[in-house]
């Protein structure tokens, strides 16, 4: 479904990514975790266009991506970003926010659509004409799911999607993130800087550093503790809590 | 045996607001030693909301009343702004989350530092100069000299970090307040932080508040944990008991969390009673 070859974007005279490839299959849910400026924000914003890229290639199901994503793109591609307060427009209600993708793609019944994307991700109509700032993070991150899933994408890149939630929240929107995969058969690619929730969410990942992609492995290597570099292993015991013994290195 | 470091009874902090009264904190009673003390919870539930209430930091029309407010025998209610000069910053000191949002961005990170030490010792420039630059070394900064010079927006968040707790340990303070400390951070950084810290409370007897959302972090790194649920601190453990804890809460946030090396198809919820809140 995405092909990602020797991929490399610039940043001034910074590599932010190096030559990364990956593959991810239909139905897979693919994560990409790292430290920040590894680079694994960058990936995904290159697949959408929003950054250019200095070399490698992107195939998206058997198309190769240039510079310009086409109005099909954006059909089978949606983006959740992290910051719930920061995605929403303000001064937009929540029928307006979710109502834009239907107009842009010009799907009929707007309004059944925007009723079925709020009841999908556990909201509900009385939502419908709220204001951002009337909802909760954890909310506000599932109305950005809604208007993510409503012009019924296959593909959704996920970045930290949920680190701006409190634990109680995260489980509840991994949860319906997880639903959302088995009952519409969509491709993630999530993007945490969190190994125990890439972990829970994803086949397979992909670990960075500086730029480069230094291992692929399954979740369940991962369980297992089974990295194959010892920089996944440093990820591993860093994210167990505190370590003095981590502290010198 | 002497008194606590910091004991609180009965603490209140409330705030006047058109749809009513909120109660940011509703009866907190806990206290303190010379140790390392994590207070967790989620957004909301009144954690930072307590340690600004200890550093009289609640400003109108917030309200703060307590039956015992008390920093090593001083009575902290109804300080005068002058009295609390001699105890803010200087002896009870407090580390924001986010340096970037905590540090003067149009001044050299040396001189806020060096701000911190003549302001409560009186210092002479060249003596708070070279004691800055000690402290520096002391938070693991590599090259002093240079990051003494340096405007926040030219060290990484890391380092901004260990900027700051330079500069609330100059003065040398018996009570560190860390408000999330280490969640803008990269866990690798975080460790190095962590470290220093406790460097400075096994060293130097501090006593430290360490506000956290991070159960796992906290159960690691601190010797007793209140957990705090809607401004009421609900249960209460030593640290390395936090897994056995007994609260419907506690026991919720622990189980809600993604772990390594346990597959669930789903993750637990937390069905959040009323009488949690009562």
């Amino acid at each position: 479904m995405i092909t990602v070859d020797r991929l490399s974007v610039r940043f001034g005279s910074a590599l932010a990514v190096r030559e990364a490839s990956f593959e991810v299959a239909k139905g897979e849910s693919f994560g990409l975790v790292g430290e920040s400026g590894s680079g694994k924000s960058t990936i995904l914003r290159a697949l959408t266009g929003l950054v250019d890229i200095a070399g490698g290639t992107m195939i998206l199901d058997g198309e190769a991506l240039g510079t310009k994503r086409s109005r099909r793109f954006h059909r089978v591609v949606q983006m959740v970003f992290q910051d719930p307060y920061g995605s929403l427009h303000p001064r937009h209600t929540i029928d307006r926010i979710l109502s834009e993708p239907c107009a842009i793609h010009g799907l009929d019944r707007p309004e059944q659509r925007v009723l079925g994307a709020l009841d999908d991700v556990g909201l509900g109509p009385s939502f419908r004409f709220r204001y951002p700032h009337q909802l909760s993070g954890g909310q506000r991150q599932r109305v950005a799911i809604a208007r993510a899933i409503i012009a019924e994408p296959q593909i959704l890149l996920l970045d930290e999607p949920t680190s701006a939630l409190d634990v109680s929240i995260q489980a509840e929107v991994l949860n319906l993130l997880a639903r959302l995969r088995r009952q519409r058969g969509l491709t993630y690619i999530l993007v945490s800087h969190n190994l125990a929730v890439v972990a829970h969410m994803c086949e397979r990942l992909a670990v960075m550093n500086r730029g480069e992609i230094v291992e692929q492995l399954t979740a369940a290597d991962l369980h297992r503790r089974e990295a194959g570099t010892e920089y996944t292993r440093l990820l591993m015991r860093a994210s167990e809590g505190y370590d003095p013994a981590l502290a010198s290195l | 045996m002497s008194s606590p470091l910091l004991a609180i009874e009965g603490l209140n902090v409330s705030f006047e607001t058109r749809k009513g009264l909120v109660r940011a904190t509703r009866d907190v009673t806990w206290s303190m030693g010379r140790e390392k003390i994590a207070i967790v919870g989620e957004s909301g539930s009144g954690k930072s909301m307590s340690a600004r209430a200890m550093l009289g930091l609640i400003q109108p029309p917030g309200r703060v009343e307590a039956r015992r407010l008390e920093f090593d025998g001083i009575d902290l209610r109804g300080l005068r702004p002058k009295d609390w000069l001699a105890i803010r910053g200087r002896r009870i000191s407090m580390v924001m989350q986010d340096p970037r949002y905590s540090l003067n961005p149009v001044m050299t990170v040396g001189r806020q530092i060096a701000e911190a030490y003549v302001i409560h010792h009186g210092a002479t420039a060249a003596e708070a100069r070279r004691r800055s630059l000690e402290m520096l070394s002391a938070v693991h900064i590599r090259d002093p000299e240079r990051v003494f010079g340096a405007y926040p927006h030219e060290i990484s968040g890391g380092m901004g970090q260990r900027v700051m707790i330079a500069m609330m340990l100059i003065p040398e303070p018996e009570l560190l307040i860390a408000d999330e400390p280490t969640s803008a951070l990269d866990v690798t950084v975080q460790n190095q932080v962590l470290a220093i810290i406790d460097e400075m409370v096994t060293r130097r007897g501090m006593g430290l508040v360490f506000i956290s959302h991070d159960l796992g972090l906290v159960s690691s790194f601190c010797d007793r944990v209140l957990i705090m649920y809607a401004g009421r601190v609900v249960e209460e453990c030593a640290a390395r008991d936090l897994h056995k804890a007994s609260h419907p809460y506690t026991r919720g946030l622990l189980a809600c969390q993604p772990r390594l090396g346990e597959t669930t198809a789903e993750l637990a919820t937390l069905n959040r009673q009323a009488e949690w809140a009562r």
